[in-house]
């Protein structure tokens, strides 16, 4: 880096009438969306640059607001659930779980076995398709764009089965208080069956198609550290904390619906050099919150072929009343979404409509350490850090 | 039921004792059975509390999961519930280990606050993921966190008016000469939509 032009630095030729070292520069300002494509939606970062580096990064959201839990306490529950859909908006199946779950708690709603299998299938297939989003968006955002291509041609054959299904291929409006809003279609679980053996060896062509690939890591490897202790600290849950290298995961730790029923694994950040990691790889950059993602969709893949295996005949919806009264009470549940702990209280008032709605948005959680972590980073870098937080920013802002 | 049986680590009753223990007037209530089992405690007493939560080795209450800000209207309260969890790392904390973290401990805290002077100790030193909780419960509910770094709306516009989320909300007109609907559809902003 000694070849220069000082011209180019302007150390050691200050601007004229300038004395030498007393020339000082300003922190620029600048503006990180909130129509940029790496910010994976309207998200807002107001930088404070040094030249090439970033001193200070403050989010600003809010730009996606819907005033969800507003209408939340305006409308009945069964009326919520295509809400939910649009919160998390790339695993909407795990929205419409987790606030149904979290309504048939308050009510006292037991659901069908079968119900249940279906409910399983819905939220892992989606968090397969969600992590394809991620993953082949990260690769965007890295400057690689064939894995988006790739990513997206898996990603239709789950929105395929989820059009199959519901009708819908965003946001579906299916798992619903009590069960599911219908059984699944004819055929529905040889397509399924015949989508896992088609998918699971692609994850490791994908691994060496990206996540092994030279530059891939070094953009990525010891890029955002975030320590275990922060990432709890800042209540950074899913991939983001078990990049960490924490072992958490509510589907085994505090486990709701079937999980037990499943053996499955849960992966986590690991330093470099072990197995097929790359050596620059450090636990919690932004290459292991990736990684961790890669590894959780085969065991998506694991769970799903157990639900084939397991999944029993009968109803797919328990008997609920056309209109559910809520007991007063309330009820706070949390299910392992797609980006992390996706929380609902659930407060009820005697009456049909719910008194308070509050969801609790992993993205949003994971999003508040963007100004502890993009500290002293390089610009480029902060692309790097947000494309492995994976925010969603219809969950961000409700 | 397996989900009981690993939520093992304290019961609500066991970290009521041990706060009542510690503060003898910080615990209000204890609402042990309920669906979301917690405690009540003071509002004044609340940052004390949540340090201990926090840094008492029985409890070690490390996630805040969530703050969620209730209006109880047509009684004069808001009430704020911090959700918090106890994640113990796995026995043999040494190198890279198989073992799951579990999870010791899950409470409600709830603190009562007056709708009309709803103020609350900032925990956004205690716990950081509170920073953005508060804001929004700010934002949208009008409790205001006393201590907080930097206590701005986060959803809503800067210059906006009013806490959505309470009860006694009055939906604005305009935002900016902008008309905005009220009740319903109007006929003039709804016809113009149409071609």
């Amino acid at each position: 880096m000694t070849d220069i032009d000082p011209q180019i630095t302007g150390e050691t030729m200050p601007a004229p009438g300038v004395a030498p070292g007393t020339l000082h520069t300003e922190d620029l300002l600048v503006n990180m969306g909130p129509q940029h494509p790496s910010t994976h939606g309207v998200l807002r970062l107001l930088l404070r640059t040094d030249g090439e580096l970033v001193v200070e990064a403050t989010p600003h959201i809010g730009y996606l607001h819907r005033c969800a839990e507003k209408i939340g306490e305006n409308v009945t529950p069964v009326q919520f659930v295509p809400m939910t859909d649009r919160l998390d908006y790339l695993a909407a199946m795990n929205n419409n779980h987790g606030y149904s779950l979290a309504v048939e708690k308050l009510c006292g709603i037991e659901v069908p076995e079968r119900a249940r299998y279906i409910r399983v299938i819905m939220c892992e297939l989606n968090r397969i398709a969600s992590h394809l989003v991620s993953f082949g968006s990260y690769g965007l955002d890295m400057g690689a764009f064939t894995p988006f291509l790739y990513a997206f041609r898996e990603r239709e054959y789950i929105v395929d089965l989820f059009e199959a299904t519901c009708g819908a291929r965003l946001t579906y409006n299916y798992l619903t208080i009590g069960g599911a809003a219908a059984d699944l279609p004819a055929g529905f679980l040889d397509r399924l069956a015949w989508f896992l053996d088609y998918f699971e060896p692609k994850i490791d062509e994908y691994n060496r198609l990206l996540s092994y690939n030279y530059i891939f890591v070094k953009r990525t490897a010891g890029v955002g550290v975030i320590s275990a202790a922060d990432a709890i600290a800042y209540g950074l849950t899913g991939p983001c904390l078990r990049g960490s290298g924490v072992r958490w995961d509510l589907r085994r730790c505090v486990p709701y619906e079937i999980y037990d029923r499943f053996e499955f694994d849960i992966p986590i950040g690991v330093p470099g050099g072990t197995d097929d990691i790359p050596p620059e790889v450090v636990v919690g950059d932004s290459w292991s919150r990736y990684y961790v993602r890669m590894l959780e969709m085969k065991q998506s893949v694991r769970i799903l072929r157990q639900c084939l295996r397991q999944i029993p005949d009968g109803e797919y919806r328990a008997k609920v009343p056309r209109v559910l009264k809520l007991p007063a009470g309330e009820v706070y549940l949390e299910v392992e979404g797609a980006r992390g702990q996706l929380g609902f209280l659930v407060v009820g008032d005697n009456g049909p409509i719910p008194r308070r709605v509050k969801v609790r948005g992993p993205s949003f959680c994971n999003l508040s350490i963007i100004p502890h972590v993009c500290r002293r980073v390089l610009l480029a870098d902060v692309a790097a850090i947000l494309g492995s937080i994976d925010v969603v920013m219809g969950e961000v802002d409700r | 039921m397996t989900a009981a049986e690993h939520a093992v680590g304290l019961s609500v009753q066991e970290i009521a004792s041990l706060l009542q223990a510690r503060f003898a007037d910080a615990v209000l209530e204890v609402d042990a059975d309920s669906k979301h089992p917690g405690i009540r405690v003071a509002p004044e007493l609340w940052h004390d509390v949540a340090l201990f939560l926090r840094d008492d080795p029985r409890l070690r209450m490390n996630l805040l999961r969530c703050i969620s800000a209730v209006d109880l209207h047509p009684q004069p309260y808001i009430e704020v519930i911090y959700d918090l969890l106890s994640m113990r790392p796995p026995a043999s904390s040494g190198g890279p280990s198989r073992d799951l973290w579990s999870c010791a401990g899950l409470i409600a805290v709830r603190v009562r606050l007056p709708r009309d002077r709803a103020h609350v100790r900032s925990v956004a030193d205690v716990w950081p993921t509170a920073n953005w909780h508060e804001r929004e419960a700010f934002d949208l509910m009008g409790v205001t966190f006393d201590g907080h770094p930097d206590l701005r709306r986060i959803l809503c516009p800067d210059d906006w008016v009013g806490h959505p989320l309470r009860k006694d909300y009055v939906f604005p007109t305009e935002y900016h000469g902008i008309p905005a609907a009220a009740g319903g559809v109007t006929d003039g902003a709804g016809a113009s939509e149409d071609h």
